[in-house]
């Protein structure tokens, strides 16, 4: 009973906060409508017991994508208002795909009930031990099974940070960066020096 | 599995990522000053790898002995015969950046690291029994040479290259992870050896979509007809050791890989397959040598001839024997060496003020002011079109003798035609280099260690290689045995 309430208040907070995000006038709201529709899908997810899903969610699209579009939202100078002019005049087109779209949904579900595809049987190597949380499943194939290919990809992510910083990173001799530890360094007898300049005779610097 | 024998299995890409890291400290607190150090140090790491791989195949292993991390990798002789030629080539090719990047006002202590981290790529992918493997190979090797395409600051062609190889490849890279999903799904797992007892039989219209996916995304890696755009922009736009290090060791890396996709993972489906690669490979050979002849520059004539060579390579693919594996191993040895020593030579054309001379045209009598350097790029030109004495010759033999032995006469057949039309261009070079009016524009001179490797690919592709056809033809053979352990 509780998991129905649940799920009913979960699905309708996404799609009423879905409908709020193409609608709201301001483009900050939006994506704020956009972060709680994230926050009940993870529910959703939690629901169906796919808890690592729902930690992705929160931590990947909330932490990460959402705060993105947050920034590119704030610091681009969009001018919504003509993004929207010409919401009726492709409003047929809109409705177009979403047809399109509705028919692929019941063909897929159509193919489905008449039987759906043979696919092959999944091998046993990683196939998920019954009665554990899935985060600790998916872990276990990640860490031991696939530990070698982890530690690889570990290896890709190093040569596109690398590859980053030599295409953009170049020495400039225009611009005076601050040199920290030659700051500390400087001592006062290095910087200041006393003189007793004779009268009319000016300091020599 | 045990992980002490499959980390005993995985040691030649131990040492390459530590000793990876290990430059990147040096070049992080040396600055570009210790680039040269660097890069001899890279290339002293490819040698210790390249001895690291080297008892794999000389003991002919291959199977469960060889296979490591549950199944994903294999260290069997076929990918150690792989590895040799990627680490040869990709030393050769660091060997002559130095000098290169040098004259360009600016070499990056990066560049070796780089280098060192796609060789690294390329020897996961060879290495793969698994498509994750492939996969995570795949991608290393990429980002790599996306980053070495568009390395050079002071040539404008060098990141529109860059660029350009970055947004196809990355598609030709979700075309393939497309195909690999489909076939996961319908093989059930992503394990080659579990794919070959799955797919067995007639295969249903999702695992062949699966295959074909997967076939489009090698055939951009490999540069074969009709996926093969890019190659000519990348190969010119790109400094020349850059090049010279994509004619050479991804090629064998990507054809390595698409070997053992398709005579291992796919094996029970050769008939599936056969007939895009025959498509493949007759449209390699042609565009290949129709599209060489209108060219102006020499990188771009050699992107052309490289595709056209893939061509021929893949007529031994197409045979699906052990004795068409081998011969294409035999005709990649080959055309590694003959693109070192081709592309060395290309990097030695340099006019008054130092700059690389790429056009054809300026080549002209280039025999009368330098007559060694002439005679080796005529060579190379020689070889390429698989005209006898020359080795490049016995490369297209072996694959033509596998086609005709497996049954494909008349692949064999329109091959040979087709190779006669790639004569015509490479033909039209030596023309330049030896009957044209003197163009006087080359004046550089080859020195230190472009002239050990120029001379050293020249004796090979000379008639003196052919000494070496029984020892490469049974490394070979023993190689590509361990495709078909299965079978």
């Amino acid at each position: 009973m509780i998991q129905t309430l649940a799920f009913y208040l979960f699905a309708a907070l996404v799609i009423a906060s879905a409908v709020m995000t193409i609608t709201a006038r301001n483009p900050v709201h939006s994506v704020l409508w956009l972060i709680l529709a994230f926050f009940n899908a993870a529910g959703l997810m939690i629901l169906i017991g796919a808890e690592f899903i729902a930690m992705l969610l929160v931590i990947v699209y909330v932490g990460a994508v959402a705060v993105l579009f947050l920034f590119v939202v704030m610091m681009l100078d969009i001018d919504f208002a003509t993004l929207r002019a010409g919401f009726v005049k492709n409003f047929p087109l809109g409705l177009a795909i979403a047809g399109i779209l509705l028919a692929e949904l019941l063909f897929g579900l159509g193919a489905h009930s008449a039987g759906g595809l043979v696919l092959g049987t999944p091998d046993a190597a990683t196939a998920p031990a019954a009665n554990v949380p899935n985060i600790q499943a998916i872990g276990a194939v990640l860490y031991g099974h696939y530990l070698f290919l982890f530690e690889a990809a570990g290896v890709v992510l190093l040569v596109a940070m690398i590859g980053a910083i030599v295409l953009t990173h170049r020495q400039r001799n225009d611009v005076r960066p601050q040199n920290i530890s030659e700051q500390v360094k400087r001592r006062p007898e290095d910087a200041t020096i006393n003189t007793r300049p004779e009268v009319g005779g000016g300091v020599k610097l | 599995m045990n992980w002490a024998s499959s980390l005993r299995l995985v040691a030649a890409e131990e040492f390459l990522s530590v000793s990876g890291l290990v430059l990147l400290l040096v070049c992080a607190w040396a600055g570009d000053k210790s680039a040269r150090l660097v890069t001899w140090l890279a290339v002293a790491a490819l040698a210790v790898a390249g001895v690291l791989v080297a008892p794999a195949l000389c003991g002919g292993v291959f199977g469960a002995e060889a296979s490591a991390f549950y199944g994903q990798y294999a260290a069997d002789s076929f990918s150690s015969f792989a590895k040799l030629l990627i680490y040869g080539a990709a030393g050769a090719s660091l060997l002559v950046a130095p000098g290169f990047f040098e004259r360009q006002g600016g070499y990056r202590a990066e560049y070796p690291v780089l280098a060192l981290f796609a060789a690294l790529g390329m020897g996961l992918m060879v290495s793969a029994t698994d498509m994750l493997t492939l996969y995570v190979g795949l991608e290393m090797n990429s980002l790599a040479a996306y980053v070495l395409a568009a390395m050079s600051r002071s040539d404008d062609r060098s990141p529109e290259a860059g660029l350009k190889y970055f947004v196809l490849g990355s598609l030709a890279s979700g075309i393939l992870l497309f195909g690999i999903s489909l076939t996961y799904g319908f093989a059930g797992s992503t394990s080659f050896d579990a794919i070959h007892t799955a797919l067995v039989g007639k295969m249903s219209t999702g695992s062949l979509f699966g295959l074909v996916f997967i076939l489009v995304g090698l055939s951009f890696k490999i540069s074969a007809v009709p996926f093969h755009m890019w190659t000519p922009d990348v190969y010119e736009g790109a400094p020349t050791p850059v090049t010279t290090f994509f004619a050479t060791a991804p090629k064998v890396a990507a054809l390595a890989l698409t070997m053992r996709v398709t005579l291992f993972a796919f094996g029970m489906q050769a008939q599936a397959w056969q007939q895009i690669v025959v498509a493949i490979s007759l449209l390699s050979i042609v565009v290949g040598a129709l599209g060489a002849i209108g060219q102006g520059n020499i990188k771009r004539l050699m992107a052309y001839s490289s595709i056209n060579n893939v061509g021929f390579m893949l007529i031994g693919l197409a045979a699906a024997t052990p004795g068409g594996a081998a011969s294409m191993l035999v005709y990649l040895s080959i055309y590694v060496v003959m693109s070192i020593g081709g592309f060395v030579a290309i990097l030695s054309l340099r006019d008054a003020e130092g700059n690389s001379v790429e056009k054809i045209a300026d080549l002209a009598g280039l025999s009368r002011s330098k007559p060694g350097l002439a005679f080796v790029l005529a060579m190379v030109m020689f070889s390429l079109a698989g005209i006898p004495p020359l080795f490049g010759f016995w490369g297209k033999f072996v694959v033509f003798q596998s086609a005709v032995a497996a049954g494909l006469v008349p692949l064999a057949t329109v091959g040979i035609a087709a190779s006669v039309i790639g004569a015509f261009y490479y033909l039209k070079v030596v023309k330049v280099l030896y009957f044209d009016e003197p163009a006087d524009k080359v004046v550089g001179s080859v020195d230190g260690v472009h002239a050990v490797l120029l001379y050293g690919s020249a004796i090979v592709i000379s008639p003196i290689g052919y000494l070496f056809t029984g020892w490469l033809g049974g490394l070979a053979q023993s190689a590509a045995a361990a495709l078909f352990h299965a079978a």
